[in-house]
C-alpha cells in the first residue's frame, strides 16, 4: 500500500542550543554567550508505521530530540513536520490537537507516575485533559480497555492501586497505557526498558511490537541499546555530539556500519556468548561535552582514521550506498577518487 | 597428600536482613569456590542476592544483616569467626579488595585523586609517604591513567577514569582477590569497554582471582572464566561460562540468556520469563523459581532442590534436570 510509505514525522535542520548561565558582567558585555549544543543539525524521517531507532551515548542529545520533535522542549532553528504540518510554529491551542496524536513513554516509571494517584486516575488524566468521553461509565470503560490492552488484568485489580504497590514492568505498563489510551499515531519511547530488569524488559518490548502492530503506531524509539535497537527498529539513527553520524536500515548499520564511531560502538558491545572473542575498541578517551565541541568533525579528536580535512571541515552525511548514509569524508574522498579502498575502515 | 583447600570457598551461607516486617531472604545457602587466577561472575537481576555475598565477604555488611550459618573460608581459614580488627589488619585491601558500584562518587571530592590512594597504602603497610606516592602512580599508570593527571580532583577525571583510579586503589595493597561490584554499569558503551579491558589485563598479569558481579550477562559473559547465576537469594547454576552461555540447563537461566536481544545475528522474537521475581521476605516454598518456571511439577513446589553436580563443575539446582525432555 502506498500509504506505508508515507513520511508521518519529519525533521528538517533540527537545532536545540541551551544557553550557559554566565555572570551579570558578561551577559551586558557579550550577547551571544556559551551553549551546550545538544542537536546541532539533525534531519530525518520516520515513515508510517515503522519504529525509528536513534541510538548513542549519554549526552549525545538524542533525548532532546525526541522531546524537541513533540515541542515540549522550543527548537532553537529548524522545522518539525507531523503528517505534512509544520508544527514548528503553532501556538499553543493550536498544537493541543496535535499533542493528542504525539504521545510520550519515558524511561523511569518509578517517578514519572505521581506516587499519590491511583491507576485509575493515573490513566483518566489524559482523557480529562483532552475532553474526551461523555460521562463517567464512557471513560472508566476507556480506561478498563487501555489496561487490558497493556495486559494488566484483570483491569478491576488495578483501577485502585497506587503505584508503589506495582512492580517496575507493571508501572511501565501503567505509563504505555497512559500514552495510547488517546489513541495517538506517533509515540516517542525514550529508554522505555532500560529501568527495567532483564527478565521483565523483553515482556515490555513484545507488548510495544504487537501495540504497534495493532493500533498501527510509528515509533521514534530512543535508547543507548544497540541490540535493543536491533530488536526494535527498521531504520535507525547514530548520534554523536549532538549530530546524526550515520543512518540506514538497522541491519546495514548494525552488520555493515560505516562511520568509525560506529564501527568502535559495535566492537565496545559485550556479546552474550563466551565463544565469540571481540576485537580491541580501535578509537581512545572518551566523549567530549557537547559545551566545547571539536573544530572540523566532531569525532576527529578520537578517529584512527582522520586525516587533515577532518580536523578542518565539517562532514555532511553522505550516502555510502542507497539508504545508508555516513558523515564521514572517507567516503566523500573515496567516490571522488581522492583516496583507495584501502584507507577505508571495515570490520 | 592432602589436596590444597580453593582459594576461597563459600559453603552453604545463610544471611538474611533483619527488617520491621520479618527478615529478608536475601541470601540462602549459597556455596561455590573461587580458584587462583579464575575470573568468576556473578550474574542475576536486581535482588538475587549477588551484592550480598560479596559484602559478606569483606564483612562489611549492614547493622541489621545477620549470618545464620554458612563458612567463608579463605585458603582454609573461615573470616566469618576472625574479629573485626584481624580481618581490617590481614583481610581487606591485602588479601580481598573491592571495586564498588558507582565507584564514580566513591571518590572523595576534596581529596586529591593521589593523596586518596596513598593514604590507603600508608595505613595498611609499613612504608614511607614517598613510596606510597610512588607506588601509587604505578598503580594509575598500570589502569591506564596519565601520572601527570594524579594530582588531580576527582571532578576533573571522566566517569571511566575516576573507575580507573578505584581499579588502582583496590590493587593498592597487592591483593589476592578483587571483588568488582557492577565496575561498568554507569559507563557509557565504549568506556565500558575500555574499563572492562584493563580489569581482564590486569587480573591475568597480576594472576588476580576476581568476582565480577553484573547485571549484565554479556558483561559477564565476555569477561569470566566461570559464572554464577543468581535468582531470589539462591544460586540457579553454576558453569564454566562457555558451558553456562551456549548451553544453560536451569530453566531461569535458559530464560534469562534467552531474553536477551543479541548484536549478532538474525532478529528472532524473544521470549519473556512470565511474572516477577519474589518478594524475598516472602519466597515461594520449594523451588523459588517454581511459579515462573515453564517446567515446573508438583514437587518444585513442595522441595528445594539442591544443588547438584551434574558434569564436572557443572552445577545446577533444579528438579527437573536430567528428567524433562528439554534436558535429555
Amino acid at each position: 500500500m502506498l500509504m506505508s510509505n508515507r513520511e508521518l514525522i519529519r525533521v528538517v535542520d533540527l537545532h536545540k542550543y541551551f544557553p550557559v548561565q554566565t555572570g551579570f558582567i558578561s551577559s551586558l558585555t557579550s550577547r551571544d554567550g556559551p551553549s551546550v549544543k545538544a542537536i546541532d543539525g539533525i534531519s530525518f524521517s520516520i515513515r508510517q508505521g515503522e519504529i525509528f531507532g536513534l541510538v548513542g551515548e549519554s549526552g549525545c542529545g538524542k533525548t532532546t530530540t525526541g522531546r524537541t520533535i513533540l515541542r515540549l522542549i522550543e527548537p532553537t532553528q529548524g522545522k518539525i513536520y507531523f503528517d505534512d504540518v509544520e508544527i514548528t510554529k503553532l501556538k499553543k491551542d493550536e498544537l493541543k490537537k496535535y499533542r493528542r496524536e504525539m504521545q510520550i513513554i519515558l524511561q523511569d516509571p518509578f517517578e514519572s507516575l505521581n506516587p499519590k494517584m491511583t491507576i485509575r486516575d493515573l490513566v483518566v488524566e489524559p482523557l480529562e485533559i483532552h475532553g474526551i468521553g461523555e460521562n463517567e461509565s464512557e471513560k472508566k470503560e476507556l480506561v478498563m480497555n487501555a489496561l487490558e490492552e497493556v495486559q494488566l488484568t484483570p483491569p478491576e485489580d488495578f483501577l485502585f492501586r497506587y503505584p508503589h504497590e506495582l512492580s517496575g514492568g507493571q508501572r511501565q505498563r501503567v505509563a504505555i497505557a497512559r500514552a495510547l489510551i488517546l489513541r495517538p499515531r506517533f509515540v516517542v519511547a525514550d529508554e522505555p526498558v532500560s529501568m527495567l530488569d532483564v527478565s521483565i524488559r523483553t515482556e515490555v518490548l513484545n507488548l510495544m511490537l504487537d501495540l504497534k502492530t495493532k493500533l498501527g503506531l510509528t515509533y521514534l524509539f530512543i535508547t543507548h541499546d544497540l541490540a535493543i535497537a536491533k530488536y526494535m527498529s527498521e531504520d535507525i539513527g547514530v548520534m554523536y555530539l549532538g549530530k546524526i553520524i550515520e543512518y540506514g536500515n538497522v541491519y546495514e548499520v548494525i552488520h555493515d556500519p560505516d562511520h568509525p564511531y560506529t564501527q568502535a560502538l559495535m566492537v565496545a558491545v559485550p556479546v552474550a556468548d563466551a565463544r565469540i572473542k571481540r576485537p580491541d575498541i580501535p578509537i581512545k578517551g572518551e566523549t567530549p561535552q557537547p559545551i566545547n565541541i571539536p573544530k572540523g568533525c566532531r569525532f576527529s579528536p578520537r578517529c584512527p582514521y582522520a586525516f587533515e580535512r577532518c580536523y578542518r571541515e565539517v562532514p555532511e552525511l553522505f550516502e555510502v550506498e542507497p539508504g545508508h548514509g555516513a558523515a564521514c569524508f572517507l567516503y566523500e574522498e573515496f567516490h571522488s577518487g581522492r583516496i583507495e579502498r584501502g584507507r577505508i575502515p571495515s570490520l | 597428600m592432602k589436596r590444597m583447600p580453593p582459594l576461597l570457598e563459600v559453603k552453604d551461607l545463610i544471611m538474611y536482613y533483619e527488617t520491621m516486617k520479618g527478615d529478608v531472604k536475601a541470601v540462602d545457602d549459597v556455596r561455590f569456590t573461587l580458584e587462583k587466577g579464575e575470573a568468576l561472575g556473578l550474574a542475576g537481576e536486581s535482588g538475587c542476592g549477588k551484592t550480598s555475598v560479596a559484602l559478606a565477604m569483606l564483612k562489611i555488611l549492614p547493622y541489621n544483616a545477620k549470618i545464620f550459618s554458612g563458612e567463608i573460608l579463605l585458603s582454609g581459614v573461615n573470616i566469618l569467626t576472625l574479629s573485626d580488627e584481624e580481618i581490617r589488619k590481614k583481610v581487606r585491601w591485602k588479601r580481598i579488595s573491592m571495586v564498588p558500584q558507582a565507584a564514580m562518587n566513591a571518590l572523595n571530592p576534596v581529596f586529591r585523586v593521589s593523596e586518596q590512594i596513598t593514604e590507603a597504602i600508608i595505613l595498611h603497610e609499613q612504608v614511607s609517604e614517598n613510596e606510597a606516592k610512588k607506588r601509587t602512580l604505578e598503580l594509575l599508570e598500570r589502569v591506564g591513567i596519565d601520572p601527570s593527571r594524579a594530582d588531580h580532583y576527582p571532578h576533573e577525571f571522566s566517569g571511566g577514569m575516576k573507575q580507573r583510579a578505584m581499579i588502582a586503589m583496590a590493587l593498592a595493597c597487592n591483593p589476592e582477590i578483587i571483588i568488582a561490584d557492577e565496575p561498568t554499569t554507569a559507563l557509557d558503551v565504549i568506556v565500558q569497554g575500555q574499563v572492562l579491558k584493563v580489569i581482564k589485563t590486569l587480573q591475568r598479569e597480576l594472576g588476580l582471582s576476581m568476582i565480577l558481579i553484573s547485571h549484565d550477562l554479556s558483561v559477564v559473559a565476555q569477561t569470566c572464566d566461570r559464572s554464577i547465576i543468581m535468582y531470589a537469594g539462591k544460586i540457579a547454576e553454576d558453569a564454566s561460562t562457555e558451558e553456562l552461555f551456549a548451553e544453560p540447563l536451569h530453566p531461569y537461566s535458559i530464560g534469562l540468556i534467552g531474553a536477551f536481544p543479541s548484536l549478532i545475528g538474525e532478529r528472532k522474537r524473544l521470549e519473556s520469563i512470565r511474572g516477577s521475581p519474589p518478594n524475598l521476605l516472602d519466597p515461594p516454598p520449594g523451588c523459588r523459581f517454581h511459579p515462573r518456571c515453564p517446567y515446573a511439577r508438583e514437587i518444585c513446589s513442595v522441595e528445594v532442590p539442591p544443588l547438584l553436580e551434574t558434569h564436572k563443575r557443572h552445577y545446577v539446582s533444579c528438579h527437573m534436570v536430567n528428567k524433562h525432555p528439554k534436558y535429555s
